[in-house]
């Protein structure tokens, strides 16, 4: 049962990545990505992973949207016709699909307990983490006191990606320039 | 938008339970799914729903400019500042066990510590990065 919910779920996500991509219609292909988010939600969700489903509902399908959605305020609401055949994309995205999936073959099966990464170090934070820290929850241990540093590090990023955007969109109005990069996008109001 | 009645009840309706449910999930993430990075989101995501129907500028009232770009840096001071903590005390860089008398103690102290900064850094660059997405286009009427 768990399977087949899982797979019509994959489905509908295949649909909507073709629909996607045949559609010239920005505001459609904002909607649809964030369809395609909230699918990914449920399979998570399906998945038993309920920590990375709430994180994909919320950023994936809330917060991006509507990021795109402002973005798709300040440009036409039509993608452009495309200058040539997208031929040469179509094969390298074709090429390297084929060799992720050839890569999947060498993974363990789906699920499988004797899997690498189930025989490590997992068998210790689910037998040790709730006497070590007293926390339930041995995936908050593992990102908050195993894993510290890696998660220093993901906040640190995170910092990193906001301050990349300050310095990117800032405008500093003292001096009253135009910087080139604020018109960059075709179809802005000019003032 | 902001002339409809409709969404702005039903905003004001859902905004307080939608904060409820980010403090909800940072609080209890030690005990059911959720943590400091969900409820960071879910708080910047409340925010933004009151900037979508209240309009940007009576959201930059509520939180504003500033305050969003202490939190970007404070949240990630916070969880290094913890490190340090924990090198004052005695142990290891994010080392939790030396932050209270008993060591479950001081880990259940420093993932809590270490999640509120999550929580401070991630909402202060999700308001952010909506802020500076919006103010495009507009400032240039």
């Amino acid at each position: 049962m768990e399977t087949l919910i899982i797979n019509v779920l994959l489905a509908m996500m295949a649909l909507a990545v073709v629909i996607l991509a045949r559609s010239r219609n920005l505001f459609a292909v904002v909607v649809l990505g964030g369809v395609y988010s909230f699918l990914m939600a449920t399979v998570l969700v399906a998945l038993d992973a309920v920590d990375v489903a709430m994180t994909e509902a919320a950023v994936g399908a809330g917060i991006s949207t509507v990021l795109l959605l402002g973005a798709l305020h300040l440009c036409k609401s039509e993608e452009a016709k495309p200058i040539h055949r997208p031929w040469l994309p179509l094969a390298v995205a074709c090429g390297t699909a084929a060799v992720l999936a050839y890569g999947t073959l060498g993974l363990p099966a789906f699920s499988d307990p004797q899997a690498p990464i189930h025989t490590h170090v997992a068998p210790r934070y689910l037998a040790e983490a709730l006497a070590a820290t007293g926390v339930p929850n041995v995936v908050t241990a593992v990102l908050a006191s195993y894993r510290g540093f890696d998660t220093l590090g993901e906040t640190t990023v995170v910092f990193t990606a906001g301050a990349g955007v300050i310095a990117l969109l800032r405008r500093r109005k003292k001096n009253g320039e135009r910087r080139p990069a604020e018109t960059d996008f075709p179809g802005e109001r000019q003032p | 938008m902001r002339h409809d009645l409709v969404l702005r009840v039903i905003a004001k309706l859902l905004i307080p339970f939608i904060l409820l449910f980010a403090v909800y999930v940072q609080f209890h993430g030690d005990f059911g799914p959720g943590g400091g990075f969900q409820a960071g989101v879910i708080a910047a995501a409340a925010v933004i729903f009151y900037a979508l129907i209240y309009g940007l500028d009576t959201a930059r009232c509520v939180v504003p400019d500033r305050l969003v770009e202490t939190m970007l840096a404070a949240g990630v001071l916070l969880y290094a500042g913890i490190g340090f903590a924990g090198l004052a005390l005695g142990g290891n860089y994010l080392d939790y066990f030396v932050l209270a008398a008993d060591p479950v103690a001081g880990q259940h102290r420093g993932i809590f510590w270490v999640e509120a900064g999550v929580a401070i850094t991630v909402c202060g660059v999700m308001l952010k990065i909506f802020y500076m997405f919006t103010a495009r286009g507009r400032d240039e009427d």
